[in-house]
């Protein structure tokens, strides 16, 4: 394999990477305040369809990522009525949000577009389009640097930057803020929290709808920068993976986004099994190369690299003390 | 809070959870332009009122009572098994190995074998999330799903480069022999009076009854079923009480995926009678409707897997006949795992304020 290829395949890592950092960063607020969220998939895919529809219409990415956010949020807010208001099963809301989401998105681009299900092609403005980094073709005869800060680090889409920017903002509002510590201590022993005078459930429903923002984010991303437009299902199973990243990364956002790069990367492989094949000589079935984030997060659930212990009031809602 | 009446619990929550289902499916449908009436006519008339309606509601309300049974057992072993559809994947390679390699020389036997084959794969493909929930305390739920996925990327791999006959370009098995073909109702003496054209339902519906009894023993009737029930109900009673909780989550797991793979004797086996991508086709998931919605009861379930069987074919005639595209089933399913399963508690809520005000207000006991 030539440093081009490689290169490229750094390339797709970072652009398949993000829609999976944005939505595993959602995951963590939410997993983190004590509310399992299996319900990223669905929230991607609503917003993925807002998106692709309203960039459309109004021929803005901009405006077609509010929308996203917007319809992001609706499922959000589903999610913290049924399972913080009313103290529904957590899981089971959000299987039956992915559900709701995969049948409603078809629903709908179908009634607006009448296309099978999909939102028509977006184009220019419609779409968030690469940005070229400063210096980048100037750099470019530097070696091995050049190229690389070239065709990895420059030309992706603002929402790529912003992704990688929010694992930062993530990591201080966490680790660094009195709401992050809040939520961190919320997740592990609400009674604490509560009998510190702050309330439980709204600091569970702020976490919920921060969920909600940045599936939004991750969602108008899939439909208006990974791909121009909204196609059925098209999440293929990212929420999953990211929850899998997650998992994987022990509910910490720096180690998320490390895990999101990895998973990324095997997604970028799968797509290119000609190189797979030719460094490993030998004929590795692109199925194996799709499963192996899945195979992985099981090794990790299962202990055998480090154990992954969830919030330990995650799964249950609170009730309060009378 | 009051209790309900035992009569309310049963029957009036879910018949409440499923109108409010029912009433947000019907505004959904006007929201995108079309006639809810006109859907729920096309749905009755092409799934119950006619034999070759039937045909089909009852073929895959087949797959959806094993499905439903598969997560009821689990449930209530306090478990939520999402890996439903992995499993009826998997098993439904079980029956296409033990129908395609072996020379049967009748269908019941053929049967036979692909049944416990295909429930041997399922619940295999059960077993790895199971020992792990129970040795390791990983979690369940997240494990399943990802074991659906790697089910998925391995009927893949299955299908494309090992099980596809050479010069065949769709990624399924050859066909079954003619031998294993099952009787479908349209074969069946005495039923081939009602169903006279070709339908898909076919003998696995009555296998299918049988094993709704089967786990309605198990659960009831038998000292496991009542360790699964205790186990389910509060881990730290059943395990002072001697109940040993390894052996409790790998058995009712091993027989949740078993349940589920035996599906496969339904669709691969019944109707496709060759193995296809995707076998399973969502089934798996709609267990958990099912099962949610029959109350993790045999009976229930059987019910349960009735109305999804209705919806299942009444979405497909929506599909066909009017402009609502067949994606509603999945909303429909959404709302009913919604409300069944997760806003139960609201409904709950809403009844005992309701009944409050019709009780006459009686004295505090002493």
């Amino acid at each position: 394999m030539d440093y081009g290829t490689l290169l490229q395949l750094l390339d797709s890592t970072i652009r398949l990477a993000t829609p999976l950092l944005l939505a595993s960063l959602a995951g963590l607020y939410s997993e983190r305040s004590g509310v399992f969220d299996i319900g990223l998939e669905g929230k991607m895919l609503v917003a993925a369809m807002c998106a692709g529809a309203v960039a459309f219409y109004t021929g803005s990415a901009w405006v077609g990522a509010l929308a996203g956010i917007f319809g992001s949020l609706i499922f959000a807010l589903v999610h913290g009525v049924t399972s913080i208001t009313f103290r529904g099963n957590q899981l089971i809301a959000g299987v039956a949000l992915n559900f709701l989401a995969s049948g409603l998105t078809v629903l709908t681009a179908q009634a607006l577009f009448g296309q099978g299900g999909r939102t028509p092609p977006l184009e220019g403005a419609a779409r968030f389009n690469p940005i070229t980094l400063p210096l980048a073709d100037a750099l470019q005869g530097l070696p091995v640097i050049g190229p690389f800060y070239r065709e990895v680090i420059s030309g992706h889409s603002i929402l790529v930057y912003a992704a990688f920017g929010i694992v930062a903002l993530t990591w201080w509002v966490l680790y660094r803020t009195r709401y992050g510590l809040r939520l961190r201590a919320v997740g592990e022993n609400p009674a604490a929290v509560d009998t510190a005078g702050i309330k439980v459930n709204n600091l569970r429903f702020s976490a919920v709808m921060v969920t909600g923002i940045l599936c939004g984010l991750a969602g108008a991303y899939m439909a208006t920068a990974l791909q121009a437009g909204f196609g059925k299902e098209m999440t293929a199973g990212r929420g999953y993976i990211a929850l899998a990243a997650l998992i994987f990364a022990k509910w910490r956002p720096v180690q998320a986004m490390y895990a999101c790069l990895l998973f990324g990367f095997f997604q970028a492989l799968a797509l290119r099994p000609d190189v797979v094949e030719a460094v490993m000589r030998v004929k590795v079935p692109v199925p194996f190369l799709d499963a192996l984030p899945y195979i992985l997060t099981v090794i990790v659930l299962a202990g055998f690299i480090g154990k992954a212990i969830p919030p330990r009031a995650g799964g249950e809602p609170y009730v309060k003390e009378r | 809070m009051d209790r309900l009446p035992r009569w309310a619990d049963v029957g009036l929550v879910p018949f409440v959870s499923l109108t409010l289902a029912a009433l947000i499916s019907a505004l959904v449908i006007i929201a995108i332009g079309q006639d809810p009436w006109e859907a729920i006519t096309v749905m009755v008339e092409g799934s119950v009122m006619n034999a070759y309606g039937w045909g089909y509601t009852l073929y895959y309300a087949t797959s959806f009572i094993f499905t439903g049974l598969a997560v009821t057992v689990a449930f209530h072993a306090g478990l939520f098994n999402i890996g439903g559809e992995g499993q009826a994947q998997l098993g439904g390679l079980g029956v296409a190995l033990a129908v395609l390699f072996i020379p049967w020389p009748h269908w019941s036997i053929a049967l036979l074998a692909a049944a416990v084959s295909g429930a041997l794969f399922g619940a295999a493909w059960a077993a790895i999330p199971a020992y792990l929930q129970a040795k390791r305390g990983s979690h369940i739920v997240i494990t399943t799903i990802m074991f659906n996925y790697i089910a998925a990327s391995l009927m893949i791999f299955m299908l494309v480069d090992v099980l596809r006959p050479p010069g065949k370009m769709d990624p399924a098995t050859a066909n079954f022999p003619p031998e294993a073909s099952l009787p479908s109702f349209n074969e069946i003496p005495g039923l081939n009076l009602i169903f006279t054209s070709k339908v898909p339902a076919n003998v696995t519906f009555f296998i299918a009854l049988i094993m709704a009894v089967v786990v309605w023993l198990l659960l009831w009737r038998t000292r496991l079923g009542y360790q699964i029930r205790a186990f389910g109900k509060s881990e730290p009673a059943a395990r002072y009480a001697g109940i040993n909780p390894t052996r409790i989550i790998m058995i009712a797991m091993l027989i949740s995926g078993g349940l589920a793979g035996l599906m496969a004797i339904n669709n691969v086996m019944g109707e496709a009678e060759r193995l296809l991508g995707n076998s399973a086709s969502g089934a798996g998931f709609i267990g958990i409707a099912v099962a949610l919605m029959g109350r993790n009861h045999p009976v229930g379930v059987v019910l349960a897997a009735l109305l999804f069987g209705f919806l299942f074919q009444g979405g497909a005639e929506l599909g066909l006949w009017t402009k609502i595209p067949i994606e509603l089933r999945t909303v429909v399913q959404g709302l009913v795992i919604l409300f069944t399963g997760a806003l139960d508690v609201m409904v709950r809520m809403l009844l005992t304020r309701i009944f409050a005000l019709f009780r006459p207000s009686r004295p505090e006991a002493a």
